[in-house]
């Protein structure tokens, strides 16, 4: 009999998702910063041109810390519904990991962190186009952002996991992305301050997730430590790990019963 | 060596149905056993059972010592699993699906790049190890997904219908194969739709409907335990018509369709009276020994199972 050594039973999940994106990093990339390239420069240069000063800065300043979140909040989500759901569902790739020793926890586990992984990248990505284009206040401020991008990542990862869970095809994904994704990046402070919001919709702005991640990014990218770090941190996390539990628990449903 | 899987009394319900009903099964070291019932009667579920997949409602699962679902991860890992539904990974190719594979058994890299040569020799897709999964035909797939559930040398393997879909080429390759593990001393669980596949493979067949066992023999035992030795099959546009001058001539009589299956252990005075009528009567016939076949028909009655 061979004796397995000690290895993290997610991590070889984890692995399988990245040589997979490693033959289409190229093209995957792009795609993960052409969009909100677009629509940071599109919006931030062509409406930016009529607007005076956001809250003292230039609007492609204020734009980049909110394109940032959403392009991490993106990569997360589409990670965890589409793709994780053919590996789910589709391609019974899950299927095929249990009848080894590891269990859907481990499957699970994988995932998460690999969509959080993602993410990250993305939100690099991103980073790297606000470090070149110099919109940001204060250099060491901004490092402070990666450990932002990796707590947004986690939690929108968690959130699709759990979505995905419940899903019965890619249609049913619509639902999400109507009721809560744009919701989010429509009130959430991506393209103006959520103060500009009436007290009704601030108040449902305030439950988002995004909301709360763009209120730690926005003032590192301005120069300012953020106000309330704890409580944006632990909305972040609580989302996540929240999602993530649901998500275990209703896949387990789905495919163990 | 010891019993590598012992189920006892297993009892598995969904909505209030009892899906596995208080079944028994022990495996022999080093045979096959095949596991056969209709759609609907429990074996993939008892397959998942097996594996410490779900947890039984009551009764014990003891898989290569270890007792489930507690120790399942322990246990899989000397373990092969074949599945019904095609799990292979088609962003990769034939080489890179072994490999990743071999790494949820937390495998060292360099054992698993050893073993792969073997496995794709005993797969015969040498000449495919880096060909995308899609350009693979529908036996080379199953032929992988074989050679896949091997990385971890396993010396238990289950097989969920590992032939069905492939044209008789194909499935002899898979005998072949399985032929061979069985000359290594490996244990198969197998679970088929096709009667002579079991025949052909099995040390012991388990019968199992509404997930409750109800024979348990050889193929050859099991024959000769519950039919009669010869079956002559009745059909033509005529055949229904002559059940009842059927049934003085052989010892059973069914109708399946526009077939009569006539059970006899003596076909000669049947064989002769189909002789004179067969003509009138617009009958065609053929005799052949019984087979599985027959004794799983008679076990699990011929009413469709959806």
């Amino acid at each position: 009999m061979i004796k397995s050594h000690g290895f993290a039973p997610w991590l070889a999940v984890w692995q399988r998702n990245f040589l997979v994106w490693k033959k289409l990093a190229a093209p995957s990339l792009l795609g993960n910063l052409a969009d909100p390239m677009l629509y940071m420069l599109g919006l931030g240069y062509g409406l930016g041109g009529l607007l005076h000063d956001v809250n003292g800065v230039p609007y492609l300043h204020f734009l980049a810390a909110g394109t940032l979140c959403y392009s991490v909040m993106n990569s997360a989500t589409f990670e965890t519904l589409y793709s994780a759901f053919s590996r789910m569902h589709v391609q019974k790739t899950w299927e095929a990991i249990l009848n080894t020793p590891l269990n859907l926890r481990d499957v699970l586990l994988g995932e998460w962190l690999w969509a959080a992984s993602k993410s990250l990248l993305s939100g690099v990505a991103i980073l790297l186009v606000i470090w070149a284009l110099g919109l940001y206040a204060d250099f060491a401020l901004t490092l402070a952002l990666l450990p932002v991008i990796v707590l947004t990542g986690l939690c929108f990862a968690g959130l699709g996991l759990a979505v995905n869970a419940v899903s019965p095809n890619y249609d049913f994904f619509l639902y999400y992305f109507t009721l809560a994704i744009t919701p989010m990046v429509l009130l959430g402070g991506v393209f103006y301050p959520a103060s500009a919001l009436p007290g009704w919709l601030a108040a449902v702005a305030a439950w988002l997730p995004l909301t709360h991640a763009i209120e730690l990014a926005r003032p590192l990218l301005l120069g300012q430590w953020p106000d309330s770090v704890v409580l944006h941190v632990a909305v972040l996390l609580g989302y996540g790990l929240a999602g993530w539990a649901s998500g275990l628990r209703w896949t387990q449903r789905r495919l163990l019963r | 060596m010891s019993v590598p899987l012992e189920l006892t009394g297993l009892l598995k319900c969904y909505a209030g149905q009892a899906v596995v009903d208080g079944l028994d099964l022990r495996l022999a070291p080093g045979r096959c056993h095949g596991l056969l019932g209709p759609n609907g009667a429990g074996k993939t579920t008892t397959l998942r059972l097996a594996l410490g997949l779900i947890a039984p409602d009551a009764g014990q699962v003891r898989l290569l010592g270890h007792d489930l679902p507690d120790a399942a991860a322990t246990a899989r890992a000397r373990v092969g699993v074949v599945p019904q539904n095609d799990s292979l990974d088609p962003d990769f190719t034939v080489r890179e699906n072994l490999r990743v594979y071999g790494r949820y058994f937390g495998l060292p890299r360099a054992f698993i790049d050893a073993r792969i040569p073997d496995l794709l020799a005993f797969a015969g897709l040498e000449s495919k190890a880096d060909a995308p999964i899609a350009s693979l035909s529908g036996g080379m797939k199953r032929r992988l997904t074989l050679a896949r559930a091997l990385i971890n040398d396993p010396e238990l393997i289950f097989l969920d219908e590992p032939t069905t879909g492939l044209d008789p080429q194909a499935r002899h390759l898979i005998w072949q194969g399985l032929r061979r593990l069985l000359a290594q001393g490996k244990t198969l669980l197998l679970t088929t739709h096709f009667m002579d596949e079991a025949e052909r493979l099995c040390d012991v067949i388990t019968v199992i409907d509404h997930g409750r066992r109800i024979a348990e023999d050889s193929p050859r035992a099991l024959i000769a335990a519950h039919v009669e030795a010869q079956v002559v099959e009745v059909f033509g546009e005529g055949a229904l018509a002559w059940k009842p001058e059927a049934q003085r001539h052989c010892q059973r009589c069914e109708a399946a369709g526009e077939t009569l299956f006539c059970y006899t252990d003596t076909p000669q005075p049947l064989l002769a009276a189909l002789e004179v009528a067969a003509a009138d009567a617009g009958l065609r016939y053929l005799q052949r020994p019984a087979n599985l076949e027959d004794v799983f028909l008679k076990l699990t009655g011929r009413d469709l199972r959806d």
